[in-house]
């Protein structure tokens, strides 16, 4: 994290690789432990990884940032949970400990969902740079647009999928 | 969409510039203040005795307890903002908590027993608990909006927290206004002013500043 902080896209890419691979064990424990089956799991993974990274400031560089991290999946699990009329206590940190297990990045029904509910052009930038693999630039070649209105369009469509999974009460 | 999907999503979001929370939330205590300054002009404004005032050991006193508090609050905003949740953040009052019993034990010192009951009651009891809580309103909202920019642990303790600092920031404009310089009045009158406060911070916290 202080790597990416300091401008290297290559640190933060291993870095969110690395820490999804540890919220998929510990959301599917918990959710094994709500007794829930792992279905939605990976939309509880997609919707941490996007606050730590909207929320990343929230990170106080001379702390250690596990209990950042963990915080972060905690709070993210029983906000899921309690959606889904789920009310009882929860502690990942019983869940926490245990390794990673390396699974698939399974697509889910519901990101896909929320991301079709943003504004065309906000959706139409996630989906050339995440789905298409393009960079910044080239969608801004692409649409027409400078490669600063393309990041701030990018960054508004983050921040408006976090909303939509908050208001998501299926 | 996959997660390694959104990751590069993520990774081509990195370098957007970011703003650290304490000097945004400094400038909204700041803009909030500046419109409740111009509120407390319009309608309380600064006592006649202002001047003889400054020099009594009483007034120093109540303003240093009210900027005490502001900044007390302050860091209590910053640190209840965070995921994490640090153990006892109340503790970080108690430096204001022992300044106000050090003054209300001077206070009981000082005076006879007879005038105790008079300085407590004052004669702008009413004021005070009508003035802190509007003068906060705008500061409180202020503060809430750059709170939103944070990830509280706990959404209602946080906005409570905003609800203080905003409520310290009132009480440092009215104690201008207050010529009830007692530790016995501004203790207890200030401290129920500040409640409503906190509790409608608590209560639109839980509701705005959830992440």
């Amino acid at each position: 994290m202080r790597r990416a902080r300091q401008g290297d896209d290559e640190a933060y890419r291993r870095l969110l690789g690395h820490v999804s691979l540890w919220l998929r064990a510990v959301v599917r424990r918990g959710l094994l432990a709500a007794g829930r089956g792992p279905a939605d799991s990976e939309d509880v993974v997609q919707e941490a990884l996007l606050a730590m990274h909207l929320k990343r400031d929230t990170w106080d560089e001379t702390q250690p940032i596990e209990p950042w991290l963990r915080a972060i999946a905690r709070y993210k699990l029983v906000d899921h949970l309690r959606r889904r009329g789920f009310h009882d206590h929860l502690d990942i940190d019983d869940y926490a400990e245990q390794v990673a297990v390396a699974v698939d990045a399974d697509a889910t029904v519901d990101s896909q969902a929320l991301l079709a509910g943003l504004p065309k052009r906000q959706r139409r930038i996630v989906e050339e740079i995440s789905l298409e693999g393009r960079r910044a630039a080239e969608v801004a070649e692409r649409l027409g647009m400078s490669e600063g209105a393309v990041r701030v369009t990018l960054h508004r469509a983050l921040k408006a999928l976090a909303a939509a999974y908050r208001r998501d009460q299926s | 969409m996959k997660t390694h999907n959104l990751i590069d999503a993520l990774v081509a979001d990195r370098a957007t510039p970011a703003k650290p929370l304490r000097w945004a939330l400094a400038a909204a205590l700041l803009a909030g203040g500046l419109v409740s300054l111009v509120l407390f002009f319009a309608t309380l404004g600064v006592r006649a005795d202002i001047e003889p005032a400054l020099g009594t050991w009483r007034f120093d006193l109540k303003v240093g307890l009210v900027l005490l508090a502001l900044g007390l609050a302050f860091s209590l905003c910053i640190a209840v903002s965070r995921p994490v949740m640090t153990n006892h953040p109340g503790r970080r009052l108690l430096p204001l908590a022992a300044l106000a019993a050090v003054a209300i034990a001077i206070e009981l010192l000082v005076l006879p027993t007879t005038s105790w009951a008079s300085r407590l009651v004052g004669s702008n009891a009413l004021v005070c608990l009508v003035a802190i809580p509007t003068l906060a309103i705008v500061p409180l909202a202020a503060v809430l909006a750059i709170l939103r920019s944070g990830a509280p642990a706990s959404p209602a303790l946080a906005g409570g927290a905003a609800g203080l600092l905003a409520a310290a920031a009132a009480a440092a404009l009215y104690a201008f206004h207050c010529f009830d310089d007692s530790p016995l009045f501004v203790v207890t009158w200030y401290a129920l002013a500040a409640l409503p406060v906190i509790a409608l911070g608590a209560v639109a916290g839980h509701r705005l500043l959830r992440w």
